[in-house]
C-alpha cells in the first residue's frame, strides 16, 4: 500500500507540466483522493486521542455503576465503618483505607529522604564514570514487576523481620510509654510495617530518578556561583539546589505516593489481610488493593462485589487527586526549564 | 584567622562530611536491595529451573510439573495486548505531536494520559471486569488482553509524542515543500525519523505488562490446563506465581520462584534492549 502511494506521488510530479484535459482530470482525481486520505488520517488520529479521554471516563463511569448498589446501601457511612462481614453483607472501608494510608506513609517516610540522598550523591558526589551505571541500576530496580517484590517479601523479608527487627522493636520501642501500642503484639513477620517497608523499596527508584532529573536541571551557573563563594557541597544542595527544585521534588514525591497507594501485588503477599484498624504497626492489616485482589473472585452476592468495586472507586479517586497534583507541579517545573 | 571563624569552618566541614557520608550510605542501601532481591531470585529460581519447566503443564498440588501453559498464556496475552494497544497509542500520540501540538484537546489528553500511566492497575482490572467479564458472563483471555492493552496505550502515547516532538521541523517543512500531503509526511518522514524511539516505547510497554498481575486476576483468571481458547480463562505467569507462592505446597512454591525468575529476566532483557536502542539513537 505504501509503495502504491509512492508511485502515485511520483506520477503527479512527472505530469505536473503536462497540459491536456485528460491528464488534468486524472490529476485532480488523484489529488482529491490524496486529500481524502489526508483528512481521514487526521480524523483517525484525533479519534484515537479522544479515545484516551473516553478510556478514563469509562473507568470512572464503570466503577460508579458497579459500585452503585453498595453506594445506595451504605452511603457515606461506608467510609467510616470498620465492619467487613460477608455473611451479613455488612461492609465498611475504614480498615482498608487506614491500611493504605499507613503503609504508604511508612514507605514515603523512608523512601523520600533516602531517594533524595541518592539523587544528591548521583548529581554532586559521584565520579562521572560511575553515574551512568548507578543510574541505570536504579532504573532497573524501578522496572522489576511488583509481584517479584511480593514473593521476595513473603519468603525472605517477612521471616527475616520476624526474627530480627520486630522482636527488637517490641522489646525496645514497645516499652516506651506513649508509642508502646504502635509496637504491641506478637511478631508475625507479615503486617502493616512489613508492607510499608516493601513499598519503600519499591518506591525508592521512582523518587530517586525523578529527583535526579530535576537536580540535573539546575543551571550550572547557579551552583558554580555558590561554590565560588565558598559553599560546601552540602550547602550548595541545601541552599541552592533544593530551593530551586522544590516544586519538582514534591511532584516526584507525589508521583511515588501515587504508586504506593495503588500498589497491589507487593502488598497483598505480606499484609496479612485482616479487616481491622489496629494501632500496632506489626499487626496484620489490609489495604484497598489487597482486599480487592484477595476477595474479588471469591465474592458472592451483588452487595459484596459492589462493595469491593466501591473500594476500587475510592482508591481511584484518592490516586487521581494525588497524581493530578503531582503532574501539575511537574508541569510547572517543566515550563520553567522550558 | 580568629578562633571563632576556625570553629565555624570546622563545623561546616563536619556537616558536609556527615551528609556526604549519609548520601554514600543511602546509595549503598538502595543498590543493596537490588543485589539482595536479584540474588535471592537467581538462587531460588535457578535451583528449580529445568527443561520440564518449559515442556510440562502446571501441576496439581503435590505433583511435579512445569509452567508451559502459563508461559504460553503470558506470551499470547502480551502479544494481543500490544496488538490492540499500540495502534491506538501511536495514533493518539501522532495527533498530539503533529496535528494538535498546541490545541486544548492535546493538553487535556496529555494530562489524562499521564494519570492513566500511573493509575493503579487493579482498578483497570475492575474496569475491564465491569465492561467485559460481567456482560459476557465469564472470565476470558480476551478480557485479560484488553485489560493489559489499557496499560499499553498510555505508555505508547507518551513515547510516540515525545519522539515525534524530537523530529526536527525542517524535515517536515522539506516534505511539505515538495507537495507531500501531511498524512504522508507523517507516515513516510516523521515516523521513519522517530522509529527507534517508538520501538523503544513499545518495548517498555511490553516490559511493563509482562509482570502485571493485578489486572489479570479477575479478567483472564487462571487455567490449570493448556488452552488456546481466548474465550475461556487463560493461565498467565504472574497469576500462577501469585497462586503458587501463597500455597502451602513446596513444589508450587519452587515453581513460583522459577516463574518469577523467568519474568524478571525477560523484563530486564526488554528494558536493557530498549535502553540500548534509545541510546544508539542519541549518538547517531
Amino acid at each position: 500500500m505504501q509503495s502504491a502511494g509512492r508511485r502515485k506521488v511520483a506520477d503527479l510530479a512527472l505530469q505536473g507540466g503536462a497540459i491536456g484535459s485528460g491528464v488534468a482530470a486524472e490529476r485532480s482525481r488523484a489529488l482529491s483522493k490524496l486529500k481524502l486520505g489526508d483528512s481521514a488520517f487526521r480524523h483517525l488520529t484525533r479519534a484515537a486521542a479522544v479515545f484516551v479521554l473516553l478510556l478514563l471516563s469509562g473507568v470512572i463511569l464503570s466503577l460508579v455503576i458497579g459500585s452503585w448498589p453498595a453506594l445506595v446501601k451504605f452511603g457515606a457511612g461506608f467510609l467510616v465503618s470498620e465492619r467487613w462481614n460477608p455473611v451479613t453483607e455488612n461492609f465498611g472501608a475504614l480498615a482498608p483505607i487506614y491500611g493504605t494510608v499507613v503503609t504508604s506513609l511508612i514507605a514515603m517516610l523512608i523512601a523520600v529522604p533516602v531517594g533524595l540522598m541518592i539523587a544528591m550523591f548521583l548529581t554532586e558526589l559521584c565520579p562521572q564514570w560511575l553515574r551512568r551505571p548507578i543510574g541505570i541500576a536504579i532504573e532497573l530496580l524501578a522496572g522489576i514487576p511488583s509481584i517479584i517484590y511480593g514473593i521476595w517479601g513473603l519468603f525472605v523479608f517477612a521471616p527475616f523481620l520476624q526474627e530480627t527487627l520486630q522482636p527488637f522493636l517490641i522489646s525496645t520501642l514497645g516499652e516506651v510509654p506513649g508509642i508502646a501500642p504502635m509496637f504491641a503484639g506478637p511478631p508475625y513477620g507479615i503486617g502493616v510495617l512489613t508492607a510499608g517497608l516493601i513499598l519503600a523499596i519499591m518506591v525508592l527508584p521512582f523518587v530517586t530518578s525523578i529527583s535526579r532529573d530535576v537536580f540535573e536541571a539546575v543551571p550550572p551557573v547557579l551552583k558554580e556561583a555558590a561554590y565560588g563563594v565558598g559553599c560546601t557541597t552540602w550547602e550548595v544542595v541545601r541552599y541552592v539546589v533544593l530551593p530551586y527544585t522544590r516544586v519538582g521534588v514534591i511532584g516526584g514525591v507525589m508521583l511515588g505516593l501515587g504508586r504506593a497507594l495503588g500498589e497491589t501485588m507487593a502488598v497483598t503477599f505480606v499484609i496479612g489481610n485482616a479487616h481491622k484498624v489496629s494501632a500496632s504497626l506489626i499487626a496484620p492489616g489490609t489495604t484497598i488493593s489487597a482486599t480487592i485482589a484477595n476477595e474479588f473472585t471469591e465474592a458472592v452476592g451483588d452487595i459484596y462485589t459492589s462493595s469491593l468495586i466501591l473500594l476500587g472507586l475510592i482508591l481511584f479517586v484518592i490516586t487521581f487527586i494525588v497524581l493530578s497534583f503531582a503532574r501539575y507541579l511537574l508541569m510547572r517545573i517543566e515550563r520553567r526549564i522550558g | 584567622m580568629s578562633r571563632a571563624t576556625d570553629k565555624i569552618y570546622a563545623g561546616r566541614r563536619r556537616t558536609n562530611a556527615v551528609t556526604m557520608g549519609l548520601s554514600l550510605a543511602a546509595t549503598a542501601f538502595g543498590l543493596g536491595w537490588l543485589v539482595l532481591i536479584l540474588g535471592t531470585l537467581l538462587w531460588e529460581g535457578f535451583s528449580g529451573l529445568s527443561l520440564r519447566v518449559f515442556t510440562e503443564m502446571t501441576p496439581p498440588p503435590g505433583a511435579s510439573g512445569g509452567l508451559l501453559n502459563a508461559i504460553m498464556g503470558s506470551l499470547v496475552l502480551t502479544f494481543l495486548a500490544v496488538l490492540i494497544g499500540t495502534p491506538i497509542g501511536i495514533l493518539a500520540g501522532t495527533y498530539m505531536a503533529e496535528y494538535g501540538r498546541h490545541s486544548q484537546l492535546s493538553s487535556i489528553v496529555r494530562f489524562i494520559n499521564d494519570i492513566l500511566l500511573s493509575a493503579p492497575s487493579i482498578v483497570i482490572g475492575l474496569f475491564i471486569y465491569e465492561v467485559m467479564v460481567y456482560p459476557m458472563g465469564h472470565f476470558s483471555g480476551w478480557a485479560g488482553a484488553v485489560a493489559l492493552s489499557v496499560i499499553v496505550i498510555p505508555v505508547v502515547v507518551r513515547t510516540t509524542e515525545d519522539m515525534l516532538m524530537l523530529v526536527p521541523d525542517t524535515l517536515r517543512e522539506a516534505a511539505a515543500s515538495i507537495g507531500l500531503p501531511r498524512s504522508l509526511m507523517i507516515i513516510r518522514i516523521a515516523y521513519r525519523a522517530a522509529k527507534a524511539g517508538m520501538i523503544t516505547g513499545v518495548l517498555l510497554a511490553v516490559a511493563r505488562i509482562s509482570g502485571e498481575t493485578a489486572p489479570l486476576l479477575f479478567t483472564a483468571l487462571n487455567n490449570q490446563f493448556w488452552s488456546t481458547n481466548m474465550n475461556a480463562p487463560v493461565a498467565s505467569l504472574p497469576v500462577v506465581i501469585f497462586q503458587f507462592a501463597l500455597s502451602p505446597y513446596k513444589d508450587w512454591q519452587a515453581l513460583a520462584w522459577t516463574g518469577a525468575l523467568i519474568i524478571t529476566l525477560a523484563v530486564l532483557a526488554l528494558s536493557i534492549t530498549a535502553r540500548a536502542l534509545s541510546s544508539s539513537r542519541k549518538q547517531s
